[in-house]
């Protein structure tokens, strides 16, 4: 009998952990009357690990598709790597975090907003996926509020909670008008039944604009920078890589699976959609002079870029964003991680604070300045590979490949601009505003992880290999 | 000796060096390390040679024509089972002779560097960089698959970047080695969407199998049905790479970056931007050519633009007066030389002389430049200035550069016996056989060239009376370094370099023909004794002609206003224009408010307003406009 019930659990494996740290937390919280700190961050972060790990143990993966859920290698996978940059982020926001006083409730939080992200990925119906959709949001727009006595702060959450819910009514919208073309929500049936005519059409666009709106592609992302730069660092950095990963690895399933028949459609749309994007992104990013502001413009190129891989070949589409979401992850945490420690100990944000970095932290000057690189796609970081597969992928096209090409010459503006805040950090002539800074250890452990992801996730190619294995069984 | 073995070692030990030094030795025993880096690249020298001597006297021929090796190929990156890239080697006839240009101009310039550098503060640095730009070159010119060409290019493209910045207490160093890092980099992106195309549609990194599956698959790549603008496939493709090579060779109009780049140490001047690094575009396209060659469009492009360039850059360099400049232009302008001497090398009149000309011209170049450079080191190492009209009068007081640099002159004005003279004729008449006004655009060149050459030589050397507070130049590894090259100079133009390189491997004759050499010999002739007339004395006839000549002399003197262009477009137009007026949308759409009221109670009310004002909603009012917007397009289009 055992054994059956184990049969029902093993596919809920990572999303189990994550409710049992989340109810140990909330019993904690009631029945603890001082929490140790620092004990509690230590045990979370050992959960999200065993969550990473998890992601790698081969069971539970469902063959039956009639349910709401599904979970495959790859979706564990995509799994892991979410549970993975949430941990390198809780472990930048140590320092922070020591002395926030609701410290509990932001775990809550945050766990619960990864919970909600897993339901999503796995969803194969858009009931439970709109489910999983807003329990992903709503802590959010919570966390963004975490700088209690900052009137930025709660702006910024006001503007996201509103910005969402409009983003949400419209994705709402979309599925109604689905359910009303072919009267199910369910993916396998949507994958198979749903053919060309307008009210599809009208239904997938507001669909896909409704999640458009959560990886700030413009039009959709004015929300983004007042956000990023009113949120505590390590929630933006949350919302720019986490949050953003989540829906890219969900438009992944739907767009190459779900509605593949309307290829055609969503090729245009992300082929006007990615050039606006990296156009937007870029200019807006030129003379930003705030760094949360200016990565809030930067990633949305990045985004724009990682569109450029969904008009490739399924396999290789696939491979390339979640490679790319990986190096990604990897080469941000590193630049917000720099931010972070910056700003909760000095709370200077602006680029311009950083002038002579490097003389009073090389340590933390090399870590931004890879973090940079590999945003800017200089080779050998791992951003240069990552970027590499995107275009590659994006290029098979070929009556597009003069779009993607526009698309790529971008990159030298975005090269201008990531070198623009390097040279500020090295340079020598002027005095260091900001002092030498104390490095803790868990911020000391996950910079080391990050440095090691932007040398090693290019140049050791059986990550990417990995990858694409997964994908291949997956397609 | 075993290749493989040998190729091995010759990329291991400079990038050995260089990391030993950088790390260890670097700052303790800046001298020690300075040998150190020597000795390992006399040794890289004779390794080098030794493959140069195996492939050409020994292996190499198989069918009385050169064949290609692939010594070494290694599974670097597996990506997927139809997506990998490996480490792999070719040995063919270009990239043993670049091999040996490389190694041996490198080693000149560690020789001249030791005395040249002395007394630096980063004396120790200065060599790992070196060695660190070496291993890159070689990797460069050995490398079989593109995508590992590209990470070699780029590294050389680092390691430039690093020695243009050297003194980098200079502004204009830095600005300098920033321009020329963000130039080549546009061009290697244009060069990166080249190898994407390429490789993406051949299925396969690897440089011979994707020459063999273009060839194949002609049909595919030239089709209607994959163009864009009018133009195929194949011609984007070899028109990207085009753009990655004009880049890092400095053709007009992405040249801006090479003269700027001398405000590097002169011998760096002399071995990356003068004898290999910028000559690797060069490489590139006759690496390439078997593509290039079968679209006749891209070549003639190259044609153009390489005799354009040679024309353009060498009108520069006669208004000059920084040494250093002119002979950065002259680079330019030699570079110009041979792209469109590859350009000419069309496949429709049969001639093939084109490709061995460019490569023999890239070889004799490769001497008399670096030592044109190394003169100019001594020179300015000796009166500190970098301005001609400073100097003059020099030939007694440095006579061992005085020949090495009059015997330059002669080689790079084609001026026979010297090596310069075979090479250029190669070029005029691969040339003349093919397209005519190439021709006479590299005719005018030549005169010019021997011009411009003959006014530094003067300048330098003559004009003012001999200055004789200057001490005299004595014997020490500086100019040990310019009398073996100069020896190099004069004898290198009798290598039967046609039987070594062309095309398609086996032997081309490039063979000179009085009646054919009397036009260009003569006009370099009538450019030297102009130049004679003009600089041999000081007088006022050149500034006279400067007056007379007016605006066009200024406009010239500017580069014709081409940096001030890009600088236009770049602070003015995408800066101010574009990027200031969308930092004032974001500035007063989201801090405004904020930034126009002062004190707590303002900013509180600003704050409610702005809440009630809705800006929010304004957000969400775009966003609906936006969907509305894709739904009109989708809508409309299906």
């Amino acid at each position: 009998m055992m054994h059956n019930y184990l049969y029902f659990i093993w596919p809920f494996k990572q999303e189990i952990l994550l409710l049992l740290a989340i109810f140990i937390l909330l019993l904690v919280q009631i029945f603890v009357d001082k929490p140790n700190k620092e004990w509690t961050m230590q045990w979370v972060n050992l959960f999200l690990l065993i969550t990473v790990f998890t992601g790698f143990w081969q069971v539970g993966y469902t063959s039956d598709v009639s349910v709401m859920f599904q979970l495959s290698p790859l979706i564990a996978f995509e799994k892991s790597v979410l549970a993975f940059a949430t941990y390198l982020i809780s472990l930048q926001g140590y320092q922070w975090l020591k002395h926030q006083t609701y410290f509990i409730e932001f775990y809550v939080l945050l766990l619960s907003s990864l919970l909600g992200m897993f339901c999503m990925i796995s969803a194969t119906h858009f009931l439970f996926f709109y489910v999983g959709l807003e329990l992903s949001t709503i802590p959010l727009a919570i966390l963004a509020n975490f700088h209690l006595q900052k009137k930025q702060s709660s702006e910024a959450a006001f503007k996201f909670i509103v910005s969402a819910s409009f983003a949400s009514a419209i994705f709402l919208l979309g599925i109604s008008f689905l359910y009303g073309s072919i009267g199910t929500l369910s993916f396998n049936a949507i994958a198979t039944q749903l053919n060309v005519n307008p009210l599809s059409i009208l239904a997938f666009v507001l669909l896909f604009t409704g999640l458009l709106f959560k990886i700030s592609v413009v039009p959709f992302h004015l929300w983004t920078a007042d956000v990023y730069q009113g949120s505590p660092v390590i929630v933006t950095a949350f919302l720019s890589v986490v949050s953003k990963a989540s829906i890219l690895f969900v438009l992944l399933n739907l767009l190459l699976n779900v509605f593949y028949s309307l290829e055609q459609i969503w090729h245009l749309m992300l082929l006007i959609l990615l050039l606006l994007t990296i156009f937007v992104g870029n200019l807006f990013a030129l003379r930003q002079q705030n760094f949360k502001r200016f990565m809030a413009f930067s990633s949305i190129t990045q985004v724009g870029f990682i569109l450029v891989a969904f008009m490739g070949q399924h396999v290789l589409a696939s491979a390339a964003v979640i490679y790319f979401v990986v190096v990604y992850l990897f080469s941000n945490l590193c630049v917000f991680g720099v931010i972070s420690l910056v700003s909760t100990t000095t709370g200077k944000e602006n680029i311009a604070d950083f002038k002579g970095f490097y003389q009073s932290n090389p340590f933390l000057a090399w870590v931004l300045l890879l973090g940079l690189f590999s945003l800017a796609g200089i080779p050998p970081t791992a951003g240069f590979f990552g970027k590499f597969f995107l275009l590659l992928s994006g290029i098979q096209h070929v009556q597009y490949f003069s779009w993607i090409t526009i698309a790529a010459l971008n990159l030298i503006i975005t090269l201008y601009y990531y070198l623009r805040v390097v040279v500020v950090i090295f340079q020598r002539d002027a005095a260091a505003e900001i002092p030498k800074l104390y490095i803790s250890y868990p911020i000391k452990v996950s910079f080391f992880i990050c440095i090691v992801g932007v040398l090693l996730v290019g140049v050791a190619s059986w990550i990417y290999q990995y990858i694409f294995t997964l994908d291949f069984a997956a397609f | 000796m075993n290749e493989g073995l040998i190729i091995t070692l010759l990329l291991c030990l400079p990038l050995m060096t260089f990391v030993i030094i950088r790390l260890f030795f670097g700052i303790r025993w800046p001298i020690f390390s300075g040998y150190l880096a020597t000795l390992i690249l006399l040794i890289i020298t004779f390794l080098s040679f030794l493959i140069a001597w195996q492939y050409f006297f020994i292996y190499g021929k198989i069918n009385s024509s050169y064949a290609l090796f692939v010594p070494i190929d290694i599974k670097w990156l597996v990506f997927t089972r139809q997506l990998s890239i490996n480490f792999t080697i070719i040995i063919d006839a270009i990239s043993v002779m670049m091999l040996v240009v490389v190694s041996f101009i490198s080693l000149m310039v560690h020789v001249f560097s030791l005395a040249y550098m002395k007394g630096e503060q980063r004396y120790g640095y200065y060599f790992a960089y070196l060695a660190l730009f070496t291993f890159a070159m070689l990797g460069l010119v050995l490398s079989g698959n593109l995508f590992e060409l590209f990470m070699f290019w780029e590294l050389v493209g680092i390691s430039s970047y690093l020695l243009i910045g050297f003194y980098y207490t200079k502004p204009e160093a830095v600005s300098a080695a920033k321009k020329a890092f963000i130039v080549t980099r546009f061009a290697d992106f244009g060069f990166l969407i080249g190898i994407l195309i390429m490789g993406g549609l051949a299925n396969n990194f690897d440089i011979i199998q994707i020459i063999t599956s273009i060839g194949e698959q002609q049909y595919l790549w030239k089709g209607a049905a994959a163009s864009f603008l009018g133009m195929s496939t194949l011609t984007w493709a070899c028109l990207l790479l085009f753009i990655g090579a004009a880049g890092k060779s400095a053709m007009f109009p992405l040249h801006i970056w090479l003269p700027d780049a001398m405000e590097g140490p002169t011998p760096v001047s002399a071995l990356i931007h003068a004898a290999t690094m910028v000559v690797a575009g060069v490489y590139l396209i006759a690496r390439f050519f078997p593509v290039f060659q079968m679209d006749v469009t891209v070549l003639h492009i190259i044609a153009f633009i390489g005799s354009g360039t040679a024309l353009f850059a060498a009108i520069i360099a006669c208004t000059q007066t920084d040494i250093k400049r002119v002979l950065a232009f002259s680079t330019i302008s030699q570079i110009g030389y041979m792209m469109l001497s590859l350009g000419v090398d069309d496949n429709l009149t049969g001639i093939h002389l084109g490709y061995s000309a460019a490569m023999f011209h890239l070889f004799t170049h490769a001497f008399f430049k670096s030592l044109l450079f190394l003169c100019a080191g001594v020179i300015i190492h000796t009166v500190h200035t970098n301005n001609m009209h400073e100097m003059g009068g020099l030939r007694k007081q440095l006579p061992v550069t005085h020949i090495s640099f009059l015997v330059a002159c002669l080689a790079i004005s084609g001026i026979p016996p010297f090596s310069g003279f075979f090479s250029k004729e190669a070029i005029l008449s691969a040339a003349y056989n093919n397209h005519k006004w190439v021709y006479a655009v590299a005719l005018i060149t030549a005169g010019i060239t021997a011009f411009y050459m003959f006014r530094l030589y003067f300048s330098i050397f003559w004009n003012k009376p001999v200055i004789t507070t200057l001490k005299k130049e004595g014997m020490g590894l500086m100019q040990l370094a310019l009398i073996v090259l100069t020896l190099l100079v004069i004898i290198t133009g009798y290598v039967p370099f046609g039987d070594f390189i062309s095309a398609n491997g086996k032997p081309v004759l490039l063979e000179v023909h009085f009646g054919f050499s009397v036009i260009p010999i003569a006009l370099s002739v009538l450019g030297f004794f102009y130049a004679a007339i003009l600089y041999y004395r000081e007088n006022n006839l050149p500034s006279s002609l400067e007056k007379s000549f007016g605006w066009f002399y200024q406009t010239v003197k500017k580069k014709f206003y081409i940096d001030e262009l890009y600088l236009f477009i770049t602070r003015i137009i995408i800066f101010k224009g574009i990027g200031s007026s969308i930092a004032w949308i974001d500035k007063n759409a989201v801090d405004g408010a904020v930034n126009t009221s002062s004190g707590i109670t303002n900013w509180l009310s600003v704050f409610i307003k702005k809440l009630q004002s809705g800006k929010v909603q304004q957000y969400a009012f775009y966003f609906l406009i936006g969907v509305l917007c894709l739904l009109v397009i989708v809508m409309y289009t299906f």
